[in-house]
């Protein structure tokens, strides 16, 4: 007996010994990922970086503003076209679980989340790059938001399934009507949640390359314009990274350790959300 | 009969094809309360939750039959304006989480969307805390969230959001299940204070909480009003053989 109790407690041992050492083994690639990116990237931002566009070969100095702007517009305007569509199709599926519509709705939602993004770049082009007559801005937003769209359907859809039943039973008890129950108490008590996944959603689509490469293109010039062609982060890393100039590998290192503070802080803010805001049941 | 507030004749509800409640007929007194009693599953909150018109939210659900709020058929109103008439407090107490002491209370108002002057609010939330015998407690942190307060205080915070609304009736769903002992005594004390001006229609399994707090006791059965008679009488000498059975423990 005894012995037995010896041989299971070395077992749990070993047990634990086996996952701290995965756990770990995952972290240590992941962080010298990250300290590489920094190395490469930190020394060359500066104001000047931040505020030029890009310096013409040969030529010293230059920046990404036009990335930094493009992808900031470009983000916006997907998150406009997303937040919303998304944030009802996803109150429609909390509310209304076994109807045969959430049923086929829920299955193009997962379906969308494993469509590969160069193919809803290649979709966008053919649906609205070619009739448009251009690469522009809007095109890559599109593509962008269908991106967002299933993170941002399923985050909210969750969130507000785990809300109590009760809830909602108070307030129509109170008379309010089904809309108000819904925007006044479902939706706010939910909040922490929508708005962790839509932060989520915001850090997966910002570092996406694929869907802009057939849509927004990108643009060596600042740009505001939405029905042109437009700079973003990911893009001008692939086009810079992928030339043959010392100068320009410099630019993409300084523009990926950019993207990699915003997609860090976007994920700090998230979980600072959660924390602070989420509303205790 | 003009003091009847509510009554139901041949009142019937449905889940789907499981008929519920069966050809209900009552006339509930203004200012009383009435005990429901009955086994699990005899219909009990569903015969509740038709009063206030929540049975039909359930999809599936169907009701047919009279009832009655004073002369105007429930069925006919308008269902929003129903609720505001009769209050409704839950198994669970349900405060907004969300919201504070104070919001909570006035969320009838709030989330209706309806604009009151500031003053008239407060005065609201002064009078609706203290008929819940809330407002000593809770008068220093009206602005903090409804649920850090204890079960049995969100529970009275609950009762005040129902009485803020001024309704006829408040309808309760075995209101002290969920609490201990003290708050259970606390609440049950607040029903003879309540009773002055409202009509209290109250769901429990505790015999000896329908004892205490009803004037009258309507026994269920299976979807049947049995039998509704003085809680006095119902307890000592009732007339039907189910009641009797359940009263003495033979089933439950
Ligand atoms: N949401 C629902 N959908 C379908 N059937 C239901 C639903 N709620 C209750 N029922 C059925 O209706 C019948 C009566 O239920 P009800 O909740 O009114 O009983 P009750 O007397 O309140 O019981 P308890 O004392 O356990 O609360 C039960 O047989 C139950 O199975
Ligand atoms: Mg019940």
């Amino acid at each position: 007996m005894e012995a037995r109790i010896r041989i299971r407690n070395t077992k749990s041992i070993l047990f634990k010994g086996v996952i701290v050492f995965f756990a770990f083994l995952i972290t240590v690639p992941l962080i010298i990922v990250l300290l590489y990116i920094i190395k490469q990237g930190v020394t060359q931002v500066s104001w000047h970086f931040l505020t030029h566009v890009p310096a013409p070969v040969g030529e010293s100095g230059g920046g990404i503003s036009n990335a930094l702007l493009g992808s900031f517009i470009m983000v916006m305007m997907s998150s406009v076209l997303a937040i919303p569509v998304g944030m009802f199709a996803g109150i429609y599926l909390s509310e209304n679980p076994h109807t045969k519509l959430a049923y086929y709705s829920g299955l193009c939602v997962d379906i969308l989340q494993g469509v590969p993004s160069i193919v809803v770049g290649i979709v966008i082009y053919f649906w609205l790059v070619k009739p448009l007559g251009t690469f522009s801005a809007i095109s890559g937003s599109v593509a962008l938001a269908i991106m967002m769209l299933p993170i941002v359907i399923r985050s909210t859809e969750q969130t507000l399934r785990l809300l109590p039943p009760s809830l909602k039973e108070a307030a129509l008890s109170l008379g309010v009507p089904y809309h108000r129950v819904i925007l006044k108490v479902i939706v706010p008590c939910g909040f922490a949640g929508i708005l962790s996944g839509i932060m989520l959603s915001i850090a997966r689509i910002i570092g996406e390359t694929a869907p802009l490469l057939f849509t927004a293109f990108g643009n060596p010039y600042l740009s505001s314009s939405i029905t042109k062609p437009m700079e973003s982060l990911p893009h001008l890393i692939f086009t810079y990274a992928t030339s043959p100039y010392d100068e320009w590998h410099n630019l993409a290192w300084g523009a990926s350790f950019i993207l990699l503070m915003f997609v860090l802080t976007l994920n700090i803010i998230t979980k600072l959300i959660t924390r602070k805001w989420n509303i205790q049941l | 009969m003009e003091h009847t507030v509510v009554s139901a004749s041949k009142f019937n509800a449905w889940f789907g094809d499981n008929h519920v409640v069966k050809d209900v007929s009552i006339g509930i007194e203004k200012n009383q309360v009435i005990a429901v009693m009955g086994p699990s599953g005899c219909g009990k909150t569903t015969f509740l939750r038709c009063i206030n018109r929540m049975h039909e939210l359930i999809p599936g659900a169907t009701a047919k039959g009279s009832l009655k709020l004073y002369d105007d058929e429930v069925y006919t109103m308008n269902p929003i304006y129903v609720r505001y008439k009769i209050g409704m407090v839950f198994q669970r107490p349900n405060p907004f989480p969300n919201l504070s002491i104070y919001d909570n209370v006035v969320a009838g108002y709030k989330l209706n969307g309806l604009k009151m002057a500031k003053a008239d609010m407060d005065n609201i939330v002064e009078k609706s805390l203290t008929s819940a015998a809330l407002w000593k407690e809770v008068k220093d942190s009206l602005h903090k969230k409804g649920t850090f307060l204890s079960g049995g205080q969100q529970q009275r915070l609950c009762i005040a959001r129902a009485i803020a609304m001024e309704p006829e009736v408040i309808l309760f769903d075995e209101p002290t299940s969920a609490l201990d002992p003290i708050s259970t005594s606390s609440v049950e004390q607040l029903f003879h204070e309540l009773k002055e001006k409202y009509t209290l229609i109250i769901v429990t399994h505790n015999m000896q909480q329908a004892a205490r707090v009803s004037d009258k006791t309507a026994f269920f059965y299976l979807g049947e009003l049995v039998e509704f008679d003085d809680t006095k009488q119902m307890f000592t000498a009732p007339a039907d053989v189910r009641t009797q059975n359940y009263i003495t423990g033979r089933f439950s």
